[in-house]
C-alpha cells in the first residue's frame, strides 16, 4: 500500500472561515493509505512548501494529497516541491476544498464533511496514481506574423531583433496596412507615414524578417513548437527579383480598376502598386482588370517595362513551411454604414466615414491632398462630424465602444481647420472619450483653440437640400434641436473584425468573441495569448485600438514568442490518452471525436489459434494529445483511458464520496 | 425627489411597457428623429430622463406624451433597443387612471368633426384621452 501525506491549507480565513481544519486533518488520518496529516496556514507559502518537502523525507511518503485552492491557481506550484523532494510530481494530488468547498458554503457545519469527502476522494484517486512523463517537444526556431499592419510589423522586427527568423504573411500587395492609409496621427499629429514607411524598410531590409505579400494561410496543422503551415502565394504577375519598382508599367497602363487602398474613392491601374510608399515596391496585375488577361490583347506593360519582369503565365504558389510560433495581428474594417437609413451613406459623395475622409488629407490621395467637396470640388465651410455611428449600438450595430473614433474625429477637425481655415466643424457624440496619455488635452484643444462644435445628442436625419446637406439633431444639453446646413458629412463608423476571421480563427485554431474579435487567453492576465499554446494576437484583430496599444500589445506578444522560440525543448502533456490495444476493437470512433487529430489507425499482428492476425486499432501519438478526454468517453469497450485520469482512478474517487455515506 | 403617488410613475409604466427607462443613456437619438419635437415641451430623451430621476410631478405637467403621435419612429432608431414610443403609451395610461373623469367626450366635438374624423381615430382618440 502506498504511504500517503495530507497537508490541509488554512489559506488565512479562506478556508479556515468555513472549515474546520482540525476535524478534516483528524478525518484524514484515517483514509486508506495515509500515514500523515499536517495543516498549516499558507501552504503555498516558502514555508508552507518547505513542510511539506520535509514530511515527505520524514515519512517516505509516496504519495501526497493537497487540500488547497483550485489546481488551476497552485497545481504547479505543490508538484514541483514535490519533484524538488524526490517525489514525481503526477503523485501528488490536488483536493480542491476553497472554490469548490469554502467559498460556495456558509455553514461550517456543511462545509466541513464535504471538505473531508473531497480529501477522501483525492487520497483514493493518489493511490492509484502512477508517475508520469511530459513528453520533450522540438521548437522550430522560427516564427509565423500573419498580418502586415503595425502591429504585424512591430512584432516581425522585435522577433527578428532577438535573432529569430519571422515571416510575414500579408493578403495585400504591400504590408502597413490602414496606418499606411492614414494622414497624421493623435495626438502627436506626426505623419504616419512618416513613421511608417521606416518600419515597413526596417522589416523589409532585416535579414532574419522574411515578407510574403500577397499571400495567404491556408492551413495550420500540428501544435506549439510545430506548427506545419500551407501558405499561398498569389500570383503578382511580376517577377519580384527582376522588378525594379521603376513604375512605367503602371505609368502606362491604359486599363483602371476601383482603388481599394483609396476604398473606391479614386481608381488605380489594372497594374499596380497600392501605395507610392508600398514595401516591397513591387506592382501586381489585377487580372479582372487587365486587358490581357480579359480580352486578350494589350501587353503594353510587357513591352514597356525596361527590365522585362512581367510574366503573364505566373501561377499561384502554394508551400509549406514549419514555424514554432505564430502571431496572429489581422486588423480591422471600418463598418458599412449604409444600414443606418437616416444618414443616407452611399447616397450622396459628400457624405463619407472617417477613413474616407481621411484619404482626403493625403498628398497622394483622391483629392491630391485637397479637403474638397466630392460633389463640386469646393472646399466644406461646414462639416458635420457624427459619432458612434454602429457603435455602442445594441439594436443595429455593435454594442461596444470602438475606442478610436473621438480621438480620429477631434484629430480630423483640426487638421481640417489647418488646411481650411474658414471651415467649421461640427461634432455630434453621445460621450467624449479620451482616456489615454495626452489625449484629453488634445480634444480640449479641438473645442478650445480650433472652435469645434461638439454637440451632446445624435442626428435624425440628413437630407440634401440643393448644395447642402441639411443635419437635423439635437443637442441633449440645451435640449434643442439642431439643424445645420452642411457641405459635408463625416461618419466615424464602427470598426469592426475582418469579415474572415472567423474563417481564419478556425484555419489557425483560435475562437473569437460574439463580435469575431480574436479572444485573449485572459482578460488581464493573459493579454496576447489565446488558448491555443504558442498562438498570440496583437492589434486591432483582438479588440479596436489605437496605434500605441497596438504596438505595445505587438511587442508584448513578440517577447512571448521569442519566450517559447528560445527553449531548446517545449514539455509536452504528460496525462495522454492510451489505448490498450489488446481490447480496442477498431471502431476508430476515437479518431473521429479527437480534437487534435491525435489518433489513427495502426495495424497489428496478433497471435490467433496458433496463426497470426493483422487487425486494425487505435494508436495515440502523445506529442499531439493534450488530454482532453473525448476519447476515453467515446471509446465502447473502454480501452482508452487517460493517464492521470484513469476510469479507474475516477470510479475510485465517485466511490470514496458515495459509499461513506 | 418627487413622488407623490402610492406606487412611483415609473414602475406603473415599466409594468405597463415592459421598457426600463434606466437602459437609456441619453444619446437623445429619439429627439433627433421625433417628427412631431416642434410642439412638445419637453424632448423626448428628456422625459426618460425624467423618468430616470424620477420627476414625476414635472412630467405630469408636460404635453409630449400627448403630443405623441406613436409613429414608433424612436423605437426604430433607439441604440438601446428601448421603445420609448410603449414608454408614452405607458405613461399616458398610468395619468389617466390617476385622473378623475373623462379629458373629452363626444360632447367635446363639432357636428362637422363627428362628421369628418375616422371611427378609428374617434375610438383611439377616446382610448388615449379618457379613463
Ligand atoms: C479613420 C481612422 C483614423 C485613425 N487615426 C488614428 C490616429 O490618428 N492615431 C492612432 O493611434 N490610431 C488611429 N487609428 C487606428 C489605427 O488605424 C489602428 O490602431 C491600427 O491600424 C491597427 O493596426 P493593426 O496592425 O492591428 O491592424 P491593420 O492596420 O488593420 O493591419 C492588419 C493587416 O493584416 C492584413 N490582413 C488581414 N487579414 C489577413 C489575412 N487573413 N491574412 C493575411 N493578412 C491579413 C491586412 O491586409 C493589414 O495589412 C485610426 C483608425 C481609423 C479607422
Ligand atoms: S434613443 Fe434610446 S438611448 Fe437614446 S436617448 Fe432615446 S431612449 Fe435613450
Ligand atoms: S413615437 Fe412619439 S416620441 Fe417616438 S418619434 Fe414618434 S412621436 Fe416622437
Amino acid at each position: 500500500m502506498p504511504r500517503t501525506g495530507v497537508f490541509i491549507c488554512h489559506c488565512g480565513t479562506n478556508i479556515a472561515g468555513t472549515v474546520d481544519i482540525e476535524k478534516a486533518v483528524e478525518a484524514s488520518r484515517n483514509f486508506p493509505g495515509v500515514v500523515h496529516a499536517a495543516d498549516y496556514r499558507y501552504l503555498c507559502s516558502e514555508m508552507g512548501q518547505d513542510l511539506i518537502k520535509k514530511a515527505i523525507v520524514d515519512n517516505q511518503l509516496d504519495r501526497v494529497v493537497v487540500g488547497t485552492c483550485s489546481p488551476r491557481m497552485h497545481e504547479g506550484t505543490f508538484r514541483k516541491a514535490a519533484a524538488e523532494a524526490g517525489l514525481n510530481p503526477y503523485l501528488l494530488e490536488v483536493a480542491n476544498i476553497r472554490e469548490h468547498c469554502s467559498w460556495v458554503h456558509k455553514d461550517i457545519e456543511e462545509a466541513t464533511p464535504k471538505a473531508i469527502s473531497l480529501l477522501r476522494a483525492a487520497a483514493a484517486k493518489a493511490v492509484l496514481n502512477e508517475s508520469l512523463d511530459a513528453p520533450e517537444l522540438e521548437v522550430e526556431k522560427r516564427a509565423l506574423v500573419i498580418g502586415g499592419g503595425i502591429a504585424g510589423i512591430q512584432a516581425a522586427i522585435d522577433i527578428a531583433e532577438a535573432g529569430y527568423e519571422v515571416d510575414v504573411v500579408e493578403r495585400e500587395p504591400s504590408i502597413g496596412g490602414r496606418m499606411a492609409q492614414l494622414e497624421k496621427t493623435f495626438p502627436t499629429l506626426d505623419c504616419s507615414a512618416c513613421i511608417l514607411t521606416p518600419k515597413m524598410v526596417e522589416a523589409a531590409q532585416h535579414p532574419n524578417v522574411n515578407l510574403i505579400t500577397y499571400s495567404e494561410v491556408e492551413e495550420v496543422k500540428g501544435f506549439v513548437g510545430q506548427f506545419d503551415v500551407k501558405i499561398r502565394q498569389k500570383a503578382r504577375s511580376v517577377d519580384p527579383v527582376k522588378c525594379t519598382g521603376c513604375g512605367i508599367c503602371y505609368e502606362k497602363c491604359p486599363s483602371k480598376a476601383s482603388s481599394e487602398f483609396e476604398m473606391g474613392l479614386s481608381k488605380r491601374k489594372a497594374i499596380y502598386i497600392p501605395f507610392p510608399q508600398a514595401v516591397p515596391n513591387v506592382p501586381v496585375i489585377d487580372r479582372d482588370a487587365c486587358l490581357y488577361f480579359t480580352k486578350g490583347r494589350c501587353q503594353i506593360c510587357e513591352k514597356e517595362c525596361p527590365p522585362q519582369a512581367i510574366v503573364y503565365d505566373q501561377e499561384d504558389e502554394i508551400f509549406e513551411r514549419r514555424y514554432g510560433t505564430i502571431i496572429v495581428a489581422t486588423g480591422f474594417d471600418q463598418m458599412n454604414p449604409s444600414q443606418y437609413g437616416e444618414y443616407g451613406y452611399g447616397q450622396h459623395p459628400d457624405i463619407l466615414t472617417g477613413l474616407e475622409f481621411e484619404r482626403l488629407f493625403n498628398a497622394s490621395g483622391p483629392t491630391g491632398g485637397k479637403v474638397v467637396r466630392l460633389s463640386d470640388g469646393k472646399p466644406p465651410e461646414k462639416v458635420v462630424f457624427i459619432q458612434c455611428v454602429g457603435s455602442r449600438d445594441k439594436a443595429r450595430g455593435m454594442n461596444y465602444c470602438s475606442k478610436i473614433c473621438c480621438m480620429y474625429t477631434a484629430k480630423q477637425a483640426i487638421l481640417l481647420k489647418e488646411k481650411v481655415p474658414d471651415a467649421k466643424s461640427y461634432v455630434f457624440y453621445i460621450d467624449v472619450r479620451t482616456a489615454g496619455k495626452g489625449y484629453e488635452e488634445f480634444q480640449r484643444r479641438a473645442a478650445e483653440e480650433y472652435d469645434v462644435a461638439y454637440l451632446r445628442g445624435q442626428v435624425g436625419k440628413i437630407f440634401p437640400d440643393g448644395d447642402h446637406l441639411v443635419v437635423h439633431g439635437v443637442d441633449s444639453l440645451s435640449g434643442k434641436i439642431i439643424e445645420i446646413k452642411a457641405d459635408m458629412v463625416v461618419l466615424a463608423a464602427a470598426s469592426i473584425a475582418r469579415a474572415d476571421s472567423p474563417e481564419l480563427g478556425r484555419i489557425v485554431g483560435i475562437n473569437s468573441d460574439s463580435y469575431h474579435f480574436f479572444n485573449e487567453a485572459h482578460p488581464k492576465l493573459k493579454p496576447v495569448e489565446t488558448h491555443t499554446a504558442g498562438v498570440f494576437i496583437a492589434g486591432a484583430c483582438q479588440a479596436p485600438k489605437d496605434i500605441p496599444d497596438t504596438v505595445a500589445q505587438a511587442s508584448a506578444a513578440a517577447v512571448k514568442a521569442v519566450g517559447l522560440l528560445s527553449k531548446e525543448f517545449l514539455k509536452g502533456e504528460a496525462c495522454t490518452a492510451e489505448v490498450n490495444q489488446a481490447e480496442c476493437s477498431g471502431c476508430l470512433y476515437c479518431e473521429a471525436v479527437c480534437p487534435y487529430s491525435a489518433i489513427s489507425p495502426v495495424e497489428i499482428e496478433e497471435r490467433y489459434q496458433g496463426g497470426t492476425l493483422k487487425r486494425t486499432v487505435a494508436e495515440v501519438n502523445p506529442a499531439l494529445c493534450q488530454g482532453c478526454g473525448s476519447c476515453t468517453v467515446i471509446c465502447r469497450s473502454g480501452s482508452i483511458n487517460l493517464k492521470g485520469f484513469s476510469n479507474e482512478q475516477i470510479l475510485a474517487e465517485v466511490d470514496a464520496i458515495c459509499l461513506q455515506r | 425627489m418627487a413622488t407623490s403617488n402610492k406606487t412611483r410613475l415609473v414602475d406603473e409604466m415599466k409594468m405597463q411597457s415592459g421598457q426600463d427607462p434606466n437602459e437609456c443613456y441619453q444619446c437623445a437619438k429619439c429627439s433627433a428623429a421625433c417628427p412631431v419635437t416642434a410642439a412638445m415641451d419637453l424632448l423626448p430623451h428628456q422625459v426618460i430622463r425624467y423618468l430616470q430621476l424620477g420627476f414625476e410631478e414635472d412630467l405630469a405637467k408636460s404635453n409630449t406624451p400627448w403630443i405623441c403621435a406613436s409613429c414608433f419612429t424612436c423605437a426604430a432608431r433607439c441604440p438601446r433597443d428601448l421603445d420609448l414610443a410603449r414608454m408614452m403609451e405607458g405613461i399616458r395610461l398610468v395619468m389617466l387612471r390617476r385622473r378623475e373623469g373623462n379629458k373629452f367626450g363626444p360632447a367635446d366635438l363639432t357636428p362637422e368633426q363627428l362628421e369628418k374624423l375616422p371611427q378609428q381615430a374617434l375610438v383611439s382618440g377616446f382610448r388615449k384621452y379618457n379613463k
